[in-house]
């Protein structure tokens, strides 16, 4: 294996030794800040983060030339109380559900103007992409329209007061899924998972990712930008709020998700997966569930586990994912 | 005035108006911690500082860095024990970073390149006598010079050096090394007076008029031990055998060498001894390896150039050829105590390394200073009870080595010249330190330390030659770009990046960033991801 040169390799934002290209869109001092200061997020918000990453990186692989659609949710509520806007760049608002057909209906007005070198992103939290838009995505996705639609994917529905969303994790408690009695918080065997459900549409290309990761996470925005047709790019983003967690580990508690195997970062290209990030420092379940006060129920007061059962089905889960997405490389011998 | 639409009937406005930064109970600051690096290192050198310059090849700098400190880091990038990377915290993520090879890169590049030192100060008038051209005393006639006093050194040996000429093998320490960093030293207008012997310090600075002096004869005395000896035995001490060798006259060893001691004398003796034609060099030390105060590396290079080791014995008795050993062992704290179990050993020369002292007669004419056990009593500025007399190096309490002589010798200069211009000095205060929980150990690469190459154990018995090679170019800023930085900022960007907020404003090169405190709302996740533990939340005022 290279021996990767910089103190700090190719993990941090930037380096003033690295070379611009191996600099992440963030570490620029001229980045588009998309979403600016002065928004209403909570302290320590990892969907402000996630989306501020994405539309940077986006802003800058269009050169400017993009339009944002915006589903109603967190993103929507925290940076656009009128008159005020923290965006700086073309942005929609839409309804709750329908933002993937705005997107569309967007793209295809440009294209008839004869714009269509200007790209759309649609985006939403998870309520607006997995529930209440599912519908209008899964027909941009079947009908190839050309956009990247981007979900922001803090497990529940936070800006209403954390009620269960499709994507809201087992054992997780919400305010509709409270750990009552032997109830371990949200049920095992529901839910959505979307990532594979936009590969099975077979759309060109299909990724995820964290704020943990933000060098993996421009690349795929990137990337993404690279096609034409239907894109989606599922960015998982703490939110200290609904899950409890401390403000200041909200890049913290993200790592944890991949380095436990419960959230997988990955890319597929037309429905097969062409690539996954590799775990790089293993850790159990407990690490990261026992940061998150939604997942308290499951502990003493004392972080010791008192519902073991629980927490040995989801580190089953994350096991799962290690194996189907080869997230832990086999020992190679090193010459 | 414009029509608006429907609906529309307030501008547009930007978030900015809205300073969230009144949400903020904490804020974050941008510190400097102490590394643990510098915290250890006696000569007190800002690694950190001259790490960050090598690592984008400013070499130079990086090299003016440590002369701020240290005037020999040609020198001490070979012989220091290096309590720096003991220290280091890379040791938690793989290994620590290499600084005393970056330390010898450096100065071998100074001597290469030819690069000269600072100048001396403005001219203060004032004229100091440093006693001794060791280690100590060339550290202090150095600052000394650079505060702009006239500086004289008086050296009782033919050549200057001390205990880096006479004490250190060459093949741990070549002596143009030597040469070379003491004439730069010289070059600044430091006079060193070499065969010259103080033999009373109160006369000599009356008659020649110094107005303050810097003590640093060192120990240059083997200690002796009561071993009942028959009248062939033939011993000697340590220090004579590295002085006599030095001076092209090595003593006849003979085949069998016994070395007796266990600290770093006995390890140079020994390997001495067998590059000096002995075929069995055996070290006899009363305690175990573990115990033994040489230094690890020292006692595995030994091991390699064939120096056997005999553990927790003592000599009793020595007879012809014969020396009597008795087998010792460790009581509950850790002392030897004998045990009557008595073996023969064969040697045609013992060797005694038992450590050494000093020659204070120089002082005998100025009874308040203060000598006990070899010692002489000084402050913390380093100064004895006499007014204007300085002692530091080997001859005060401490660890006796080349590193601390040469922090003795800054911090007496730095208090010698504040007690010449009549004022007393004020050390400032120390930096907290960067201990390892406030690192972010994710974001350094896994970057394995750089290894010096070692000469073939075959050359290294035969000849003096140096044994351990230096970095090259490319390895040296691979291993400069392996600190961590802990404490301080390398500009890593990740609070730039990681703020939710985008309250986080780069400045330029030199002065990193700074907060925006109109919208930072004190969450704390630039420190949390800061991977050095630069910054810290400190509560806000109410």
């Amino acid at each position: 294996m290279a021996v990767r040169f910089y103190q700090v390799g190719s993990f941090a934002v930037g380096n003033r030794l690295a070379n611009r290209s191996d600099r992440t869109v963030q570490s620029d001092a001229e980045r588009a800040n998309s979403l600016t200061s002065g928004h209403r997020a909570c302290q320590g918000c990892g969907e402000a983060l996630g989306a501020r990453y994405a539309l940077d990186a986006a802003m800058r692989a269009t050169g400017g030339q993009m339009v944002a659609v915006n589903a109603t949710g967190c993103l929507e509520v925290f940076s656009t109380p009128y008159p005020e806007t923290s965006w700086q760049l073309a942005w929609f608002h839409s309804l709750f559900g329908n933002a993937p057909a705005v997107a569309t209906g967007v793209a295809a007005a440009l294209r008839v103007k004869g714009r269509g070198d200007t790209r759309v992103i649609g985006q939403a939290g998870d309520g607006g992409t997995v529930d209440i838009g599912f519908g209008c995505l899964s027909g941009m996705f079947e009908r190839n329209d050309d956009v990247l639609f981007i979900c922001y994917d803090n497990e529940a529905y936070m800006n209403t007061g954390v009620q269960r969303s499709g994507a809201t994790p087992p054992a997780a408690r919400t305010a509709t899924t409270e750990a009552v009695g032997a109830n371990p918080g949200n049920p095992f065997g529901q839910g959505k998972n979307m990532p594979e459900l936009a590969m099975a549409h077979g759309i060109p290309y299909v990724a995820t990712a964290t704020v943990a990761d933000l060098h993996d996470l421009e690349d795929k925005v990137t990337r993404a930008m690279e096609f034409r047709g239907a894109r989606y790019i599922h960015i998982l983003v703490t939110c200290p709020l609904g899950w409890g967690s401390a403000p200041s580990d909200t890049v913290r508690v993200a790592r944890l998700a991949t380095q436990t195997g419960l959230f997988p970062v990955f890319e597929a290209e037309h429905g097969e997966v062409v690539r996954s990030s590799p775990i790089r420092r293993p850790a159990p379940v407990e690490d990261y569930l026992r940061l998150q006060t939604r997942y308290a129920h499951l502990f003493d007061g004392q972080g010791n586990p008192a519902r073991p059962d629980v927490i040995a089905h989801l580190q089953a889960m994350a096991d799962r994912n290690i194996a189907k997405y080869g997230l832990i490389e086999e020992e190679v011998s090193s010459s | 005035m414009t029509v608006k639409p429907f609906a529309i009937t307030l501008e547009i406005g930007s978030s900015l108006a809205n300073k969230t930064g009144s949400w903020r109970v904490e804020r974050p600051v941008y510190v400097d911690r102490l590394p643990p690096c510098s915290n250890a290192c006696p000569a007190g050198e800002n690694i950190q500082q001259w790490l960050y310059l090598a690592e984008d090849g400013s070499y130079e700098a990086a090299w003016r860095q440590i002369m701020r400190d240290n005037p020999l880091p040609a020198v001490m990038g070979r012989a220091c024990f290096h309590p720096c990377q003991t220290a280091c915290n890379r040791a938690a993520v793989d290994e620590t970073v290499g600084i005393n090879a970056m330390e010898r890169f450096l100065g071998d590049r100074a001597l290469s390149e030819g690069w000269s030192p600072e100048p001396a100060g403005p001219a203060t008038g004032k004229r100091v006598l440093v006693v001794g051209s060791g280690p100590g005393g060339l550290s202090a006639a150095y600052h000394l010079r650079l505060l702009g006093h006239e500086v004289v050194v008086y050296e009782s040996s033919p050549l200057p050096g001390g205990m880096m000429r006479y004490g250190i093998p060459s093949y741990r320490l070549p002596r143009e090394i030597v040469e070379g960093e003491v004439a730069r030293i010289e070059s600044m207008g430091v006079r060193i007076v070499c065969g010259r012997t103080v033999d009373d310090l109160e006369a000599t600075m009356r008659d020649e008029g110094f107005d303050a002096a810097f003590l640093a004869v060192g120990a240059q005395r083997g200690k002796h031990a009561d071993i009942p000896a028959g009248d062939s035995a033939r011993i000697l001490d340590a220090v004579t055998l590295l002085h006599d060798t030095e001076d092209h006259e090595p003593p006849a060893l003979g085949r069998r060498v016994v070395i007796y001691g266990g600290g770093d004398t006995a390890m140079d003796a020994a390997r001495t001894a067998r590059r000096l034609g002995a075929e069995d060099a055996v070290v006899v030390y009363r305690r175990t390896r573990e115990r033994m105060p040489a230094n690890v590396e020292e006692v595995q290079d030994a091991v390699d150039e064939g120096v056997r080791l005999k553990w927790l014995s003592t000599i009793v008795g020595t007879e012809g050829d014969v020396l009597t050993i008795e087998r010792m062992e460790l009581d509950a704290d850790g002392f030897p105590q004998p045990t009557g179990e008595i073996e023969e050993l064969r040697a045609d020369t013992v060797v005694l390394a038992l450590g050494q002292e000093a020659d204070l007669s120089l002082l005998a004419t100025i009874p308040e200073v203060a000598v006990a056990d070899g010692v002489v009593a000084v402050g913390a500025d380093m100064m004895t009870a006499r007014p204007g007399i300085f002692a530091g190096g080997d001859i005060v309490a401490g660890a006796r080595t080349l590193t601390d002589a040469i922090g003795h010798g800054k911090r007496a200069a730095r208090a010698m010249d504040a007690w010449m211009a009549g004022h007393t000095l004020e050390r400032p205060a120390r930096h907290a330190l960067a201990t390892p929980e406030r690192l972010n150990t994710w974001y350094y690469a896994d970057a394995p330390h750089a290894v010096r190459p070692r000469l073939d154990a075959a050359r290294r018995t035969s000849t003096f030659d140096e044994v351990v090679g230096g970095l090259d170019e490319s390895t040296a800023l691979f291993e400069a770009r392996r600190c961590m930085s802990c404490g301080n900022c390398f500009q890593c960007d990740n609070c730039f990046g990681v703020c939710p907020d985008n309250a986080v404003m780069k400045v330029d090169e030199a002065h990193g960033y700074r907060f925006n405190y109109d919208f930072c709302k004190g969450c704390g996740l630039c420190v949390q991801e800061c991977p050095c533990g630069a910054i810290e939340m400190v509560p806000e005022e109410s």
